[in-house]
């Protein structure tokens, strides 16, 4: 269940811009705000839109962008929305597909209870309001990949409406401060997954597997309140944290599609001015104002599905079937914690500054690998979060690799840090201890400071002798403090420390420093 | 006026037919020839297979699935002999119209998208009749995909009317006696189920399923002197039913008698998981109760069915059954359904725009016809689909598409659903004021040779010929056509009575009283079939005598 089942993409960006003065418009009138500019509308043709006006301002021209997002979401479920075949990644070729994934004639979509669960819980944890009543519809274009020939969607009455998603963007100018943000969502809804092309150029073929075909996504449409691509990748990260907490799409950070979507908007923003989509099967984007003007979906209801319908407890039919009815009321009260809140719980917790908070859900796997961390040591908060943080993430990024891949255990990160808050290391040494396990990750963080003689000197006359030694060879240091300079004391610790090859408590030299000195 | 019907001392559905003339008899008294042993299921099947060869110039079947029935017959055979019968339906030859799905059985909906298309599952209805033991004689003709209302435009040519050989209608044919012997002057069988109702006109099996979406199982049944029962929409699933409109189409049951039709319908309805759209309520199958007073029946007569079309004989008929349910103590009433004459125009939009919508998927990739040009998938689609579909489909699929249209969605589509609620609240608000069934004609006029029926096209004759029946399905109501005389010609003419949602069984009773009223006489084949001795036997009965 944990493999990545979840393709998470942000298909359909729109970048819709205001024309402050009106007096000079670059002709993409059609396309502006246009809720559902994809081509084919669905998850694997990953369209970018950008619709812009131009301002004129003293003779300088200003582009003001706005982003707005359309993001599909697959639902984590064993079978698909309609139908009864399983979902799994990977599976060979059309292994996977019913006799309604293929479109054979007389076939009905039966709608699957957990998508509906899904999509309810998302709504609620986004702040939606939960239609009581939706409706699916159906959605016509050609694809070869798309065996009925329509896709079964929710345009009319979606099933969850106007809600907002709060966010975080760090600051540049003010660095790692977070400032939060919001943007409006307009609507969930519900739908079907197409099948996959796959072209073969070389023999002029393409090749259809339909075991995606079918399969239940959530789109999530934000409304164009996002202003660079940096906001809107945050804002995608958060809708993914919000995914995964609920369970609804596991929306997997490793997943190559929503990296590449995201590295699409975090360099997009400045570079496309013009309407275009992005063609996912090209690898391109291409123009679409030529197929935006043709195409026309020809949306009419789904007869074969009655209206959806939910209930709260105050609507619940006495006696209903729990097995035929969806309680929103239950459901709500069963949502999992939600990012914002476990961001708030750290901060209370631990007293963890906003931003970090922020980083440590944002990386896949770093929370739990605190938490891990947390649970096994002495360390106080504020060292743990140093550490994992700075040193570990650190090395983390330099070696390019996931949490999951880290060299280093929780438990072998947790141990070091009891050795450091035990003063059986100083801290220096611990970072060297830090560097070794990296590279032999067999061995425990004592057996390093043991092996690489480690351990602080407890010798009191030798490290007597070591800071006298110091002051000596150092006078005009001496100097320095006594003029009255009070960093000098720091210089005369860390000549101190390296002396004794990082195996001095700097406190403990520290007080010894000061007595001589005294004295 | 005074009722004007003759009375016969026996009926098609009644038991006085020896055991010789086994397949003249109805579903229930074969069925009791076989618990009693008096025919083995092989036996019966094995006379349904000749008779169907005898009749194949009817063109009733696309597919004769001899084989499967033969073996379906030797398993309910040994059901019968250890004593394990199924029910009613155990050893019975039926028929399926060929857009419903049966599994390694081809299933064409009569177009050549599909000429060679094996289904590989069952529709529920079809798994419904085989758990039951019922045998599956073979999958009958229709209009392509039943668009059409005569069953002449299917690929694999039009179905011909029993009732154009049978003797009654040559007695009376104006036409020189010479011209017979070549090929005579062959009535449309009525459509788009006109195969099913002419295998059950002919003899050849005890029960059929048609389909109906507008009228297309009561048009032929009324045209080929049958039952034709189209159920509650919602009450019998449409799971395996190829579509033409989704929010219309109801699976339909062709039968001999309304007792008959009772009974399919009793191993057919209920709940099916596999169609969202089927009622959730348990059902419960009936045995018809005998009706013996009508007296607190109120029968409406709507008074805009009384169209200029409408021929003279149809509605003499029509009074004479209204002047029935009166003398026999109903009470009988003139009702308005003031929104009837937009149906047509109305089930033209909705129409279109589902067949635009569902024959999508015929594009040649997964099944079906796959045309050899392959310069581009789009190519492809293009030529496939052009040969694939005949004219009619191809203009409805272009209409329909034209009506969903963006900028014609609102004006149409929209504007259209608006109508069809309001043809609905008609009918909810006759039955809300008291009215238990309605007493509509079910076709304009009696059936018309061929050579007359092509004469029109397929969009002026389906507009035409669903005139009575179409609004029954945008209402979702439960209809049923009852053969009640012939006409001056010796041809059937059917009346169609149309209950409130889910009332299936009320109306079942009231057709099956009104039936047993009626006598309408057995179709006198005794040429085409010479050792059909049954069609002897019932020569010797009077034939009707309308007094008009």
């Amino acid at each position: 269940m944990a493999a990545l089942m979840l393709r998470f993409c942000c298909a359909g960006r729109r970048w819709t811009l205001s024309c402050v003065d009106g007096a000079f418009r670059q002709g993409r009138g059609p396309l502006t705000g246009s809720m559902s500019s994809r081509i084919r509308g669905q998850r694997s043709v990953a369209q970018h839109s950008f619709t812009t006006a131009q301002k004129l301002k003293k003779g300088e021209r200003e582009w003001a962008a706005v982003v707005g997002l359309e993001i599909h979401a697959q639902i984590s479920s064993n079978s698909k929305l309609f139908s009864g075949s399983q979902v799994h990644f990977a599976a060979p070729p059309n292994s996977l597909v019913s006799f309604f994934d293929a479109s054979l004639p007389g076939t009905l979509p039966v709608l699957n209870r957990r998508c509906v669960e899904a999509a309810v819980m998302t709504g609620l944890a986004l702040n939606c309001h939960i239609n009581k009543k939706s409706l699916f519809d159906r959605k016509h274009y050609f694809y070869a990949d798309l065996p009925a020939g329509y896709q079964i969607t929710q345009q009319r009455l979606p099933i969850a409406v106007n809600g907002s998603l709060a966010y975080g963007v760090c600051i540049r100018s003010q660095h790692s401060q977070v400032a939060n943000k919001t943007v409006r969502i307009k609507q969930i809804q519900l739908e079907q997954d197409s099948g996959k092309s796959l072209h073969d150029d070389l023999r002029a073929q393409t090749l259809i597997d339909l075991n995606r075909a079918g399969v239940g996504l959530l789109e999530v449409v934000l409304e164009p309140d996002m202003s660079c691509g940096e906001e809107a990748a945050m804002a995608v990260r958060e809708l993914q944290l919000i995914l995964q907490a609920l369970g609804t799409s596991q929306a997997n950070m490793a997943d190559y599609e929503i990296q590449r979507q995201i590295n699409e908007l975090e360099s997009g923003g400045e570079i496309l001015n013009e309407t275009r989509s992005f063609d996912y099967k090209l690898g391109c984007t291409v123009s679409m104002r030529d197929k935006e003007g043709k195409q026309d979906y020809r949306f009419m209801p789904e007869p074969n599905l009655p209206p959806l319908l939910l209930f709260d407890s105050e609507s619940l039919p006495a006696g209903a079937d729990p097995q035929q009815v969806i309680n929103i009321d239950q459901l709500r009260e069963h949502l999992p914690e939600l990012p914002s809140q476990t961001r708030e719980k750290l901060m209370l917790q631990y007293g963890l500054r906003p931003e970090y908070s922020f980083t440590l859900l944002n990386e896949v796997g770093l929370l739990e690998f605190f938490h891990n961390v947390m649970k096994d040591t002495k360390a106080k908060p504020h060292t743990v979060t140093n550490w994992v943080l700075n040193r570990f993430l650190g090395s983390l990024k330099q070696h390019s690799l996931a949490v999951s891949e880290s060299p280093v255990t929780p438990s072998a990160l947790a141990e070091l840090l009891d050795l450091l808050d035990g003063r059986a290391i100083s801290s220096s040494a611990a970072k060297q201890v830090f560097q070794l396990l990296w590279r032999s990750p067999g061995k425990t963080p004592a057996q390093i400071v043991s092996e690489q003689k480690l351990e602080l000197l407890q010798d009191r006359e030798a490290l007597e002798q070591l800071c006298r030694a110091t002051l000596e060879g150092h006078a005009h240091v001496v100097m320095d403090l006594k003029k009255g300079n009070p960093r000098a004391i720091n210089k005369l610790i860390g000549l101190v420390c390296k002396a004794a090859l990082n195996r001095a408590d700097p406190t403990l030299i520290k007080e010894i420093l000061e007595r001589q000195l005294s004295s | 006026m005074t009722f004007l019907f003759s009375f016969f001392s026996l009926d098609h559905c009644g038991s006085r037919l020896g055991t010789k003339t086994m397949l003249g008899r109805s579903l229930r008294e074969v069925s009791a020839a076989l618990k009693q042993g008096q025919i083995t299921p092989t036996e019966l099947c094995q006379k349904c297979l000749s008779l169907i060869k005898k009749t194949k110039f009817l063109n009733a079947y696309i597919t004769v699935s001899e084989e499967v029935a033969l073996k379906q017959a030797e398993e309910s055979e040994r059901r019968y002999k250890k004593g394990h019968s199924l029910g009613n339906l155990d050893g019975i030859p039926v028929a399926i119209k060929d857009n419903f799905s049966t599994s390694g059985i081809k299933t064409t909906c009569a177009s050549n998208m599909l000429k060679d298309y094996i289904p590989p599952y069952n529709a529920t209805v079809v798994q419904k009749l085989l758990d039951q033991g019922a045998i599956l004689m073979g999958k009958t003709n229709l209009d392509e995909f039943a668009m059409g209302s005569g069953s002449t435009d299917g690929a694999f040519g039009p179905v011909k009317n029993p009732w154009s050989y049978s003797k009654q209608h040559k007695a009376k044919r104006k036409e020189k006696p010479h011209a017979e012997s070549e090929d005579p002057d062959w009535l449309i069988a009525g459509g788009s189920s006109g195969g099913s109702a002419a295998a059950v006109s002919a003899f050849t099996c005890f029960a059929a399923l048609g389909s109906d979406t507008g009228g297309s199982t009561r048009n032929p049944a009324a045209h080929c002197g049958v039952v034709g029962f189209k159920p509650s929409y919602g009450l019998v699933s449409r799971h395996g039913l190829i579509p033409l409109v989704n929010s219309m189409d109801v699976p339909g049951i062709l039968t001999r008698c309304v007792d008959d039709a009772a009974i399919v319908l009793g191993v057919l309805a209920g709940h099916d998981p596999k169609d969202s759209t089927t009622v959730q309520d348990p059902f419960k199958p009936f045995t018809l109760p005998t009706l013996t007073d009508v007296s607190k029946l109120r029968v409406g007569i709507p008074k805009e069915y009384l169209v200029p079309e409408l021929s003279r004989e149809v509605q003499s008929l029509w009074s004479k059954a209204a002047d029935l349910f009166e003398s026999e103590g109903a009470k009988v009433i003139e009702v308005s359904l003031p929104h009837t004459s937009y149906s047509i125009v109305c089930y033209h939009v909705l129409c279109t725009a589902e067949v635009a919508s569902n024959m999508a998927r015929f594009d040649g990739l997964e099944y079906g016809h796959r045309c050899n040009i392959d310069l581009s998938t789009e190519a492809m689609y293009a030529a496939t689909r052009r040969e694939g579909f005949n004219d009619v489909v191809r203009g409805r699929i272009l209409s329909g598409n034209y009506f969903l249209l963006k900028e014609n969605y609102e004006n149409y589509f929209v504007k259209a659903q608006k109508v069809r609620r309001l043809i609905a609240n008609d009918f909810v608000n006759v039955f809300n004021s008291g009215v238990d069934v309605l007493l509509t004609p079910t076709t304009l006029g009696e059936a018309v040779p061929y050579k007359e029926f092509i004469k029109e096209d397929n969009r002026t004759r389906s507009a035409q010929d669903d005139i009575f029946t179409q609004a029954a399905n945008m209402a979702g109501l439960p209809a049923v056509s009852v053969p009640v005389a012939l006409s001056n010609q010796g041809l059937p003419v059917g009346l169609q009575l149309i209950g409130p949602a889910f009332s299936d069984q009320q109306l079942l009773t009231v057709a099956r009283w009104f039936e047993k009223q009626i006598h309408f006489p057995v179709i006198q084949l005794q040429e085409i079939m010479d050792d059909f001795s049954s069609v002897s036997e019932n020569e010797k009965l009077p034939s009707i005598s309308l007094k008009q």
